[in-house]
């Protein structure tokens, strides 16, 4: 059923055929519509709307602006690096080329509403002008004096513009300190389950029944709801595993009604692709291969962060364990674990833990040089000289953001770093020269 | 076809609302000025006087207008110049120049645009020629050659005047003062801020130029006066085409304002903000709901607009969220209630997180850490939680300090109208410790 979108000054039919295109989105479309008026009205100077990703923010606004043939601009901010762009877009959708080649090379926002105004004077609007800031967020990274002005625009110029920002993040966080123009505020709330369901649905397969793909998206769903609900990555996710879902019907071991069955199938498949393809360990055209390759199991295949093993020299390697026992280890230990003959100290002074949260939960903790030395040489059984392919190791694993420096106060004299691989990293890496960190660690004792 | 004749026709309903859209939206987006100016009675007559002075007799003068945004600053200002140019003396006299501190940025731009809007001889079409020296001085010396009975009064009208103090010496600020000052040419200077402090901005010597004298509006008057002010707002004029129509609507305009329930929404809009703006908006949000089908606005419709306006944003962000991102936030508002507030990172979270699943049998959230890691990213893009110190590139992501920028009270309140909650997780909200 889809509800009719009424607003007096539209071709009945046209508003049907927006209504069609915006499926579980008719009352915001709705509510925007009657804001936005009959074409000739004014309608309100900024309209601010905000909601989550992919709840259909820029669709609706683009259905609207191009189904009833509105004047409009749309300005995606990611695109706008510097505001030069920002006003030749907004001249060239309303006034043309030339409009916009009259800016001159570094305009400034006076300048642009010059121009604005003199093209006005020539083509006065007939029609509410739409102007769609896409990503509005990144407005604020800009002049600090671009967002009030912009908000104002309808002021500034004297035409009938209205200005529509759309914005994953709330109106609270925009507000310059001296305050601005409030824009209407408007909030697309998220998609309920069973509307992530019906517009799913919508994309069947033509080879497949609508129930048989419906089955399959509410599968998908039962796996991945609680994680994501982000139409587009749900919608990329059915595309990709549908494929599978299919394959025991292909072999003609299942019917279509069979969907328990189905879903044996499916459900370790689906879990697997959201420790993968959902995090893009492994790109959805690999993920597409290896489901052709029947015989091969999805798991032994690598993806992206199983890469993160390097190939390191011998005392590379050395030098980073030692760097990663310096940033995880209170100093006042090393002498227990470091030194042979450390003298008697009272075990129970090492065992009590009286910090309650452990290194591994804090971070790793800046250390000097000479620490990472003395522990290196402590650690490497083979004497070892301070030699200068030492030294540029140790900065070499800087560059290689392994290890990383703390302050920059100073490269020569004492400068201090910090550990920056995890455990896994660094166990695997102990694991080939035969050294069992996990030992050597305060948190593990 | 003659006035008379118009008057007594009878539009079809669909005609008539769209006359009413048209006149209301003018009025309420549009912000198109009142016959009259409501409230400021004292300050239109003195800024008209004074106005009226430097038109008429070419006196000099310099005078602020403060006010917070919304009081009707650039209304009172437009209406005094409104009534002055009725005048024909003033109108073939005066010259304006209008500039805005969010367009000049600088007195570079500035000085081009005073010279543009004057049409002074070194400008052809609209460009304007010559360095930045240049302009200043053909300027100062277009402004010094007149005189008080010969040259023309200048007004200059200085929207956003703050940031005009912001500029490098503030060197337009301090010309334009000392021409008033001086017997040069005559000029009226009206700036409009909102900034109450705006005196301590200025230079000492720009200061001493200045007349000191300032017109605050302020958004005085009581609750009574605020109904009044809506009813007027939303009333038709007297020359609407269909005027048994227009009667009618008056009417159910101001049966609606004596509305009990109407009149609790509109006290706390008066409590929350008592400016024009805000007005407009709510109204505005009220008159988007009348169409052909129901042509009054009727309570329903302001108990809606009250709902869109007080709604709290992060609340509804907060309820688009996933489970996995809603246990993320609960974990982090256990972290704050534990360690009184301070910064947290990823894992701290997580580890929160896991002691929760351990407690439970089932483990359905068993969620790796890097959905988690993608999840607590995903936080971090809506603005939700934010970095202690900017430097992200220098630690690992899962170490990096964060803060929480939601209050617990608006936590629960989320959890309460959260879609589907599972009654572990919302336990787990409510109980003290983790």
């Amino acid at each position: 059923m889809i509800a009719r979108l009424q607003q007096t000054g539209y071709e009945e039919d046209r508003l049907q055929r927006v209504a069609k295109l915006l499926p579980c989105r008719e009352l915001q479309a709705g509510t925007l519509l009657s804001i936005m008026g009959q074409p000739q009205q004014y309608s309100y100077p900024s309209v601010f709307i905000y909601g989550h990703r992919a709840s259909g923010k820029s669709h609706v606004m683009h259905i609207l602006l191009k189904e009833l043939e509105l004047p409009h601009a749309t300005v995606s901010c990611v695109e706008c690096v510097s505001v030069a762009l920002l006003f030749e877009q907004v001249l060239l959708s309303f006034f043309g080329c030339d409009a916009a080649s009259l800016l001159p090379r570094s305009p400034s926002l006076s300048d642009f509403v010059r121009i604005y105004r003199q093209q006005c004077l020539e083509m006065p609007a007939k029609q509410t002008r739409y102007v769609v800031m896409e990503k509005a967020e990144l407005l604020r990274d800009m002049d600090a004096n671009l967002l009030p002005a912009i908000l104002r625009l309808q002021e500034l110029v004297e035409d009938n513009v209205t200005v529509i920002f759309l914005s994953e993040i709330v109106w609270d966080k925009f507000r310059p300190n001296t305050g601005c123009f409030e824009p209407l505020l408007l909030h697309f709330p998220d998609y309920s389950k069973g509307e992530l369901q019906q517009i799913l649905s919508q994309d069947k397969h033509p080879s497949y029944s609508a129930e048989f793909y419906s089955s399959y998206i509410n599968i998908l769903l039962g796996v991945f709801y609680s994680v994501c609900r982000d139409l587009r990555e749900l919608r990329h996710l059915a595309a990709l595993n549908f494929s599978k879902f299919c394959e025991p019907l292909a072999e003609g071991k299942v019917k279509e009604s069979d969907t328990h069955k189905l879903w044996r199938n499916i459900e370790p498949h689906l879990k697997k692709a959201m420790q993968t393809v959902y995090l893009r360990e492994v790109s959805s055209l690999q993920w597409e291969q290896m489901q052709q390759v029947e015989e091969k199991e999805t798991g032994p295949l690598r993806g992206l962060s199983a890469h993160t093993h390097v190939e390191l020299p011998y005392y590379s390697k050395f030098l980073l364990i030692a760097a990663y026992l310096a940033s995880y280890n209170p100093a006042r230990t090393d002498k227990r674990f470091f030194l042979k003959h450390h003298g008697k100290i009272k075990k129970t002074n090492f065992l009590k833990k009286n910090e309650k949260t452990s290194n591994h939960l804090l971070g790793p903790k800046p250390f000097p040089l000479d620490r990472l030395l003395a522990i290196f040489y402590s650690v490497v059984d083979s004497r070892v000289a301070p030699t200068a392919s030492i030294f540029s190791q140790i900065s070499s694993l800087v560059t290689l953001q392994l290890l990383t420096q703390v302050s920059h106060d100073d490269q020569l004299d004492a400068p201090k770093y910090k550990c920056a691989v995890s455990m896994d990293f660094i166990c695997a890496i102990s694991r080939t020269v035969n050294f069992d960190i996990v030992k050597y660690l305060y948190d593990f004792l | 076809m003659s006035k008379r004749k118009v008057k007594d026709a009878h539009l079809p309903v669909g005609e008539c609302i769209t006359q009413l859209q048209k006149i209301l939206r003018e009025r309420l987006c549009n912000q198109q000025l009142p016959e009259k100016p409501e409230g400021v009675g004292a300050q239109h007559k003195h800024l008209l006087e004074l106005l009226r002075r430097t038109a008429v007799h070419g006196e000099s003068n310099s005078v602020l207008i403060v006010g917070p945004r919304g009081a009707g600053k650039t209304m009172l200002l437009k209406s005094v110049l409104r009534e002055l140019l009725e005048e024909k003396e003033v109108q073939k006299n005066l010259l304006q120049v209008q500039l805005n501190g969010l367009l000049q940025t600088d007195d570079r731009i500035a000085l081009k645009e005073i010279t543009r809007q004057l049409h002074l001889e070194n400008v052809v079409g609209d460009k304007v020629f010559g360095s930045f020296a240049e302009n200043l001085a053909f300027l100062l010396e277009a402004l010094k050659k007149g005189d008080r009975s010969s040259s023309r009064p200048v007004l200059f009208v200085l929207d956003e005047f703050d940031l005009f103090a912001h500029h490098k010496n503030q060197t337009l600020l301090y010309n334009l003062f000392d021409v008033s000052q001086s017997a040069q040419a005559p000029i009226a200077v009206v700036g409009l801020t909102c900034r109450l402090d705006v005196l301590e901005l200025l230079e000492k010597r720009v200061k001493s130029r200045f007349s000191h004298r300032q017109i605050h509006l302020l958004n005085g008057g009581t609750f009574g006066q605020y109904i009044e002010r809506v009813q007027t707002q939303l009333s038709l004029p007297q020359d609407f085409p269909d005027e048994k129509f227009a009667k009618d609507w008056n009417e159910s305009v101001k049966a609606l304002c004596e509305d009990k329930s109407v009149e609790e929404v509109l006290l706390r809009h008066f409590n929350c903000s008592r400016d024009f703006r805000s007005l407009h908006m709510f109204l505005m949000l009220c008159l988007s709901r009348v169409t052909v089908a129901k042509p009054v606005v009727k309570a329903a419709d302001v108990l809606e607009a009250g709902r869109l306006c007080f709604a709290d944003a992060k609340a509804d962000m907060l309820h688009g969220l996933s489970i996995l991102e809603l246990c993320l936030i609960i974990a982090m508002k256990h972290l704050n209630d534990v360690y009184e507030g301070e910064p947290f990172n990823l894992q701290m979270v997580h580890n929160e997180f896991k002691k929760f699943l351990q407690r439970k049998s089932n483990s359905m959230y068993n969620f790796e850490q890097p959905v988690v890691l993608k999840a607590f990213e995903h936080l971090q893009q809506l603005e939700l939680i934010r970095p202690v110190d900017g430097s992200s590139a220098k630690t690992q992501r899962e170490y990096q300090l964060m803060r929480l920028m939601l209050d617990n009270s608006q936590i629960m309140e989320a959890l309460q109208k959260y879609p589907q909650c599972p009654t572990d997780v919302k336990q787990w909200a409510m109980s003290a410790f983790g």
